[in-house]
């Protein structure tokens, strides 16, 4: 009996670890983030989106900026690219050209994605990059010192706005939209099932996917503009965010403390890039040409269906 | 924190790590069945962590592991539990 006993103990040992822990570099954690952050429950939802979507873990690439959620390249257990500062995208589009297999997940936060790297977000969404694009929204730069990003809402406080944000601010599902992007959804860090949800499907997605994370800083923006802490934030999601799906994109700006519309708004198909780059270079050169960047499965399936065509040519 | 402890008075218990937590509250505040407390110790680094106080009320539903940003809490139901260890159990005992 107590041989049975020791041998479940010690079983229960070795299996009871967290499910999100063998996606984590478990030397590096704990993490450098503040308490209440909403930065770690979108790492956790992400590895359970990525454990669900049964991905090769070899085939995966996280990219990440400069700032509190570029640190999730460095804590999460995927071949990783902590690059400079807003040029997170770009890095990504050379890996996805360079290596069209990977899946490329780009994790970061609104000031490198939306503020110094604006530009290349629109023309990654533009070109419809075969990109998934998680963006952690929390309306400040929280590793500077919250200093004012392009989303931080008008007249709150800011280190550099101290009597109130003048500014209009970025809508980023309309940004995206706009530029052309082909999956668009927005949760709060409050929503976390729904999160998962959607990076599974983004993961699945086959061109440019963006999921904005709304989720709080405690340290910089809770308490600069008084709003209490992650709790109270987490509350007033729950009280102020109206789900819609396909919602119009136009609509789904927020406004200080106001309601905000979450929900998947935008899913449809579109050549990607390489898609585009193709069709051009087989018109240019013709059936000599190798499609570029195709899955091993996409160009047997094509392989099979151009055998399917000469013989039927044949008789 | 051993699972026999609490000799399965609920559905499900929870695990903390408690040396990672950073008593954010999250767990605690956002419980389905308000079964976590804080802790009246303290951990390494100064913080509260959760403990299962009414460890009957627990379901095992892994909110709190959802929430939580620290990696230092989930939950599981006890017919999963027990499932993986008799699977874990004839591997070791062919």
């Amino acid at each position: 009996m107590s041989e049975s006993l020791d041998l479940r103990l010690a079983l229960a040992e070795t299996e009871l670890e967290n499910p999100v822990l063998p996606y984590l570099r478990q030397d590096r954690i704990p993490h450098i983030w503040c308490p209440g952050c909403g930065i770690g429950s979108v790492v956790t939802s992400f590895a359970e989106a990525v454990r669900r979507s049964k991905l090769d873990r070899d085939k995966i690439a996280v990219v990440s900026g400069i700032g509190c959620t570029g640190r999730v390249a460095g804590y999460v257990d995927f071949d990783s690219m902590h690059t400079t500062h807003g040029r997170a995208i770009p890095v990504a589009t050379g890996l996805h050209l360079a290596n069209p297999d990977l899946k490329v997940v780009v994790f970061s936060g609104d000031g490198d994605l939306t503020g110094i790297g604006g530009n290349h977000f629109i023309h990654a969404a533009r070109r419809n990059m075969n990109l998934t694009v998680i963006c952690v929204n929390n309306f400040t730069y929280g590793m500077t010192g919250g200093q004012v990003t392009p989303t931080t809402p008008s007249g709150a406080n800011a280190s550099t706005t101290p009597y109130g944000n003048y500014e209009y601010p970025f809508s980023l599902p309309f940004l995206a939209d706009a530029a052309g992007a082909t999956y668009i959804a927005r949760w709060t860090s409050l929503h976390s099932r729904n999160v998962t949800q959607s990076i599974e499907e983004a993961l699945k997605h086959k061109g440019f996917s963006f999921v904005e994370v709304i989720s709080p800083c405690t340290t910089l923006y809770l308490r600069r503009n008084r709003l209490g802490d992650g709790v109270d934030t987490l509350q007033y999601y729950q009280d102020n965010s109206i789900l819609k799906h396909g919602a119009d994109t136009r609509e789904t700006a927020i406004d200080f403390q106001g309601k905000m519309l979450v929900g998947k708004f935008v899913e449809r198909q579109k050549p990607t890039y390489l898609d585009a780059v193709n069709a051009t270079c087989a018109k240019l050169i013709g059936d000599d040409y190798q499609l570029y960047g195709k899955t091993p499965p996409e160009k047997e399936a094509e392989k099979k269906a151009a055998a399917k065509g000469k013989k039927k040519a044949a008789k | 924190m051993s699972a026999e402890d609490n000799a399965k008075k609920g559905k499900g218990t929870v695990f903390v790590r408690m040396e990672v937590c950073k008593g954010c509250s999250y767990c605690i505040d956002f419980c389905p069945t308000h079964a976590l407390d804080f802790s009246k110790e303290f951990n390494q680094k100064g913080y509260h962590f959760p403990v299962l106080n009414r460890a009957e009320d627990c379901t095992g539903c892994d909110l709190c592991g959802l929430f939580c940003p620290d990696f230092a809490i989930f939950g599981a139901r006890w017919k999963d539990l027990d499932e993986k260890r008799q699977q874990a159990a004839s591997q070791v005992e062919p």
